[in-house]
Formats: structure tokens, sequence, C-alpha cells
């Protein structure tokens, strides 16, 4: 038993070391960019620049698209599997876990192919149109987890009793999709949402093939061409990461706390 | 009554099918078709005839040591993970290290396993690469000069030590339910049956824990095999993997033969599916001891 517990903290200790010391040598390289003592400057550099700024609000944006529109599919999908449709469930999942199997490079491959100026549906065509595109692949790499996410949230909750108490006092489908549904699962699409927010921020495979001036292209252009940025970029994004994951957590707990069992 | 009955039926059935179309038609424009035009598309010439010349050549030498180099470092940094990943899931599930080290470990798994992409490439090169932190400290302190090993951020084995900082949570976050799993009757009961450690752990535990395993790792490599925005931000398009070929065929026509760019996303899409089709097999296996 005392040999087991050895060997345990042996094992934290390699894992703790390999997974700190990058984050620590990050962040000491973003702070040497003067000569000779630490500072901040390559943090002001980073939010000084436009660029910076442009491109992390339209990541930001097209995230925000990315999680409404997702959930507006995904929500009355796996509410209406669960109420009318269970037989299919199986192969639903099966679609929703294939973005996990087929790599994003491939699938954007096809969209370049597929929807290009001169076919039938010429999203590429436009500006509106390809940025469109890209909300659409980015619903398509989150939907694993959207699905997931809504799905174990929809299985706390009785949906046909749900929906039959609410019929019987006279709800139509908008109002008991809106305003039974959702807020039931809402620690689903929450938790949906902040894993699809941590993915869309530092995506680079769509954006970049897609030519959209989005963050993760941002962060490889400055990394090819700056030296201390990149450290400063990465802390950042992994500040960013580590605040998604925390509210999802957060809303995990707190779900597990209060169940909204009817 | 009996005709009011079956369109009665009928019309129901209709509503119910007609409530996941908006799903089915997303998934097939946005997923289904896209994916399906290229594997189709890897079978013809540009000018439409059917042809398995796209598929024989994959098999020129730049084309199968970009397939070889990518195998390369998803089976190494899967592994590695794997074993890494699995220690430290053994360490807190059966370990007996203090809880909020568990919950820690976890909570820090689910930020690490999703923190990859460019970023991760950024962190790695301030740690070891030619001015890292590590490599500095290391010259500094001990007159060891990493680089004249040989050793390379920008190589196959950098890129292997990189992509396991998102490999060890994966495989810690999956197989933690496992090892939770794990009966304490089967180790009392082998120890009462005179079984020693490495007995129990090599005819009981390992025997049960081997699907799972097995097929994580898979995960893992499948995970490594399709990851690109890493491998591109760390070394440009120096390091020849297949997701960064089939980049620059994207970006370029660089294979100076569109269909064969097709051929080249089909060889990763059957790579990918077969571990993952695995994956799915073992899972199946490994549940059956963990009802």
């Amino acid at each position: 038993m005392k040999t087991q517990k050895i060997l345990a903290w042996i094992a934290i200790a390699i894992g703790v070391i390999y997974f700190f010391v990058p984050l620590i040598g990050t962040f000491e390289f973003s702070l040497r960019m003067r000569r000779g003592e630490y500072s901040v400057d390559a943090y002001q550099s980073v939010f000084s620049d436009m660029q910076f700024r442009e491109t992390f609000g339209f990541s930001m944006v097209m995230a925000l698209l990315t999680i409404i529109f997702g959930m507006l599919l995904v929500v009355p999908t796996a509410y209406w599997v669960r109420l009318r449709l269970p037989q299919i469930r199986p192969v639903i999942e099966f679609i929703t876990l294939l973005p996990l199997v087929i790599p994003a490079i491939v699938i954007v491959f096809g969209y370049l192919r597929l929807y290009n100026s001169s076919s039938w549906l010429p999203f590429t065509g436009s500006t509106s149109g390809t940025n469109a595109l890209l909300v659409l692949s980015y619903i398509t790499l989150s939907l694993p987890y959207m699905y997931r996410a809504v799905d174990t949230a929809m299985r706390a909750i009785d949906v046909r009793t749900l929906t039959e108490a609410a019929e019987i006092l006279g709800a139509k489908w908008p109002t008991i999709m809106l305003r039974c549904i959702f807020p039931n699962v809402m620690s689903g699409v929450l938790s949906g949402a902040f894993i699809t927010f941590a993915i869309v921020m530092g995506e680079f495979t769509m954006a970049a093939l897609l030519n959209r001036p989005a963050f993760g292209p941002y962060l490889q252009l400055v990394g090819a061409n700056k030296a201390y940025e990149p450290a400063a970029l990465a802390v950042i994004a992994f500040a960013i990461t580590w605040f998604s994951m925390g509210l999802l957590q957060l809303v995990s707990r707190f779900s597990k706390m209060a169940p909204s069992r009817p | 009554m009996s005709a009011a009955t079956t369109s009665f039926i009928d019309r129901r059935t209709v509503v119910d099918w007609l409530g996941i179309v908006p799903f089915m038609i997303f998934a097939l424009m946005f997923l289904i078709i896209p994916t399906l035009y290229l594997v189709t598309g890897a079978f013809f010439t540009p000018d439409g005839q059917f042809t398995f010349k796209n598929i024989a050549d994959l098999f020129t030498p730049s084309i199968i040591s970009a397939y070889w180099i990518s195998i390369k470092v998803s089976v190494a940094s899967s592994l590695g993970g794997a074993l890494i990943g699995f220690f430290l899931a053994w360490a807190i599930v059966l370990g007996g290290v203090p809880s909020w080290v568990r919950s820690g470990l976890l909570t820090f798994s689910g930020v690490a396993s999703n923190f990859a992409g460019v970023p991760l490439a950024f962190a790695f090169l301030a740690t070891l690469g030619r001015t890292g932190l590590v490599t500095v400290l290391l010259r500094d302190w001990l007159g060891f000069n990493l680089y004249s090993t040989g050793f390379n951020i920008l190589s196959f084995f950098g890129l292997t030590i990189t992509y396991m900082f998102f490999q060890i949570p994966l495989m810690v976050l999956i197989l933690t339910p496992a090892l939770d799993g794990m009966k304490k009757e089967w180790r009392e009961a082998s120890e009462i049956l005179g079984a020693s450690t490495w007995q129990y752990w090599r005819m009981v535990a390992l025997p049960i824990l081997w699907p799972s395993l097995m097929g994580t790792t898979l995960l893992l490599f499948a995970n490594a095999f399709g990851a690109i925005a890493t491998a591109y931000a760390l070394t440009g398009s120096s390091l020849n993997i297949v997701p960064i070929l089939l980049y620059a065929q994207i970006r370029g026509d660089v294979l100076h033969n569109a269909n064969l760019g097709y051929a080249l996303a089909l060889g990763m899409i059957v790579i990918t599916g077969i571990s993952n089709l695995l994956y799915i097999l073992l899972r199946m296996r490994a549940e059956r001891w963990q009802k």
C-alpha cells in the first residue's frame, strides 16, 4: 500500500511538471519583450493591435451565431427524437458523432468544392455567404458536444409528461418549446454553449481555408511574424479556454444541486 | 372507419418524420454530401471517367512518406498519452491521493484537452524552442545544450511532445470512469485466493481494462491524425504530415491533380474511420463489465 501511494504521487508529479512547465514557460516568455527586465510590453502590443480587436470581435460574433443557430437546430431535434422518434435515436447520435471521425480539413475541403462561386449554391461567392458557411461549419464541428450536452439534460426531465401537461393547459408549440423545454434543459444548453465558444474562438482550419479574418488565422499570422506576442496570445487563449471550461463546470455543478424534475 | 384510422396514423407518422427534417437537411448538406463528394471524386478523373489511378497515385514516395510521418506522430503521441494518462488516472482513482488532487486534475484535464490548435504551438515554442524557458535554464544552470543533442521542437519528436498536451488529459477523462468501475470485490477475491498485486493486475484488472485502454488509444490516434493547426503553427510546412499536405493542396493544388487531392482526403477518412470504428467496438466490449 505504501509503494502504491509513492507511485501515485510520482505519477501526479510527472503530470504536474509536464502540464505546468509549458504554461510557466509561456508566461515567462511573454514578459521578456523588454531586454533585461520583465514587462507587459507584449500584452500592450497585442491589445493595441487593431487586427487583434477586429479578429477577436469577429470570432466572438461567429461563436455567438454558432451557439444560437446550433441550439435552434439541436434542441428541437433532440426533443422531437425523444418524444416521437425514439427508434431513430442511434442514427441521430451516430450522425452527431461523425464530425469527430471526419477531420475538419476534409469537411471544409468538401465545402470548397460543393459551394464555390460557380456551383449551384455559391456560398463562397460573397462575403456574407462565406460568413454564413463559416457559422454552418462551426455548427458542424460543435455538433457532437452540443447534442450530447442537450440530450443528457433532456434525459433528466420527463419530456413527454411536460409536453402533455403543457398541451392540456392549452399551450401551443412555440410556448412549449420556449417556455417549457428550453428553460428545463438550460444547463445542457449552457454547457454546450461554453464548449462551443472555446472551440470556435481558437479554430484555425475552417476560417483559414474559407479566408475569413478570424482569431485562429490571426494567431497563426502573428506566430509566423513576431517573437514575444505569440506567447502573450497563448496566455490569453489559455485564459479564454479556462474561463469557458470553468463556467461549464460551474453550470453542471449548479444544475446537480438543483435538479429540475417536474 | 378503418380508412380514417389509417390516414390518421399516416398523417401522424408523416408529422413525426417532418420534425427531424431540418436536422437531416443540415447533416446532409454540411456533413454527409461534402464528404461523399470527395470520396466519390477520388475514383474519377478530372473529365469524369471512373478510375483507380488516384488511389494508386497515393503510393508515390512523397505521399507515402507524408502518411508515414503522420502515422508515426499519431502512434507515438497516442501511446505516450495513453501511458501517462493511464498512470495519472490510476493515481487519482486507486493511488489513495486526497480528493482535491482528483477534482483538480479532472478539472484541469477538461481545460487542457480543449487547449489545442495554434496557441498550444506557441506555448511549446516558448518553452522548448531555441530561446524557450527550459532550453535557456538547461543551458545556464546545467551547461546542457538541448539543441546540440539533435533535439528540435520543429520535428517529429517535438510535435509528439506537443500533441501529448491534449492527448494525456483526454485519456485521463475517458479512463477515470473505467477505473472507477473496477469493483473492490475483484481485488479482495484475488487477494483471498493468494494473488500478488502483479498477478491481480496481469490476470484480472488488465484483461478487464484492455478494451478501454486499446479503444481510448485508438481514439487518441484518430484525434492526432486529423489535427492540423498545432502542427502548422509549430512547423509551418517543414514537417510534411498528411493534413498539412492536404492544406497545401487545397490552397494551391501542389499535387497538380484535383482528384488526387480527393484521394488524399479519402485516405484520411479511411484511417480515422477505421480507428473510430474499432474504438466503438472495443467500447461495447468494455461496457460488458461496467454494468
